[in-house]
């Protein structure tokens, strides 16, 4: 089911995805920690050993990753407002060890036909912000895409490269 | 295939790989660049010639300034990136449709693994 990924003006960056589940499900998903454990993971290899999800205004929000050979990082937040099965409003920043600027998220899951319409919306404080944000997300991705070239290399043995 | 090791050495720097992710927005002077990284001038200047050197970026004379701005490359370097990160997202969402098929009634299971 296709993902958008944009981002808006100077400071926002907007997340869609269709899912096929009604959109009290998708919201449980989103709030309740035993189901956040099961897909909130990133690259493969990555647990979440504590997810502390308190879903009322004012509740504390810590996720911590680990890749169980001595790499982690963790997230702390706080909710800001809930609709049940509609909308949630939190704050949240990523320890790298240093705190990244508070990333301000409203999600919504819209019905859409016997599925969900999920929009997430970004807000970071300021245009450098969001740079250094996705610049961490990038961060990532290369992670995933070097574990990803480790794998190659590893089922490439007998392969000649190629000079 | 000298270019794109230039190319990989110059994006193997998280300091660099910010610097493109600014440059995503627009045209910016080294003043601009170092603001946000709390290093000095001098040590974003030569950031900057390293992309330059692997054509990430190229730079124009403006006076006393020299703003620079992403060259092809590095704005496909840049799409690649938000690629990669999208596909990471993507892959936390694939699970997450197989949380959900577990919880439609009928598909309840107690215990997965």
């Amino acid at each position: 089911m296709s993902m958008t990924l944009k981002t808006e003006g100077d400071r926002f960056v907007v997340v869609t995805r269709r899912f096929a589940a009604l959109p009290e499900a998708v919201y449980r998903a989103h709030t309740e920690p035993e189901l956040i454990k099961r897909w909130m993971l990133g690259p493969a290899g990555w647990t979440m050993p504590v997810c502390i999800n308190e879903a009322k205004p004012g509740g504390k929000i810590r996720i911590e990753w680990t890749n169980g050979q001595g790499g982690g990082f963790y997230l702390t937040g706080e909710c800001l407002e809930l609709v049940p099965f509609r909308r949630i409003v939190h704050v949240e920043r990523m320890h790298l060890p240093d705190p990244t600027p508070d990333n301000h998220i409203v999600t919504e899951f819209a019905p859409d036909g016997d599925g969900t319409l999920m929009t997430m919306r970004m807000t970071l404080p300021d245009a450098e912000s969001r740079a250094q944000m996705l610049a961490t997300g990038m961060e990532k991705g290369m992670e995933m895409s070097y574990v990803r070239l480790d794998e190659i290399v590893a089922a490439g043995d007998g392969v000649a490269a190629k000079g | 295939m000298e270019i794109l090791d230039t190319t990989f050495s110059a994006l193997a720097d998280p300091t660099r790989r910010a610097i493109l992710a600014r440059l995503a927005q627009g045209e910016s002077t080294v003043m601009e660049l170092a603001k946000p990284f709390a290093m000095s001038q001098p040590a974003i200047s030569r950031h900057l010639k390293v992309l330059e050197g692997a054509g990430l970026i190229v730079r124009r004379v403006e006076g006393t300034k020299r703003p620079c701005r992403l060259a092809k490359p590095g704005v496909e370097a840049v799409d690649r990136w938000l690629e990669m990160l999208r596909g990471a997202l993507e892959m936390n969402y694939q699970r997450l449709d197989d949380v959900l098929a577990e919880l439609k009634p009928g598909n309840e299971k107690e215990e997965t693994r």
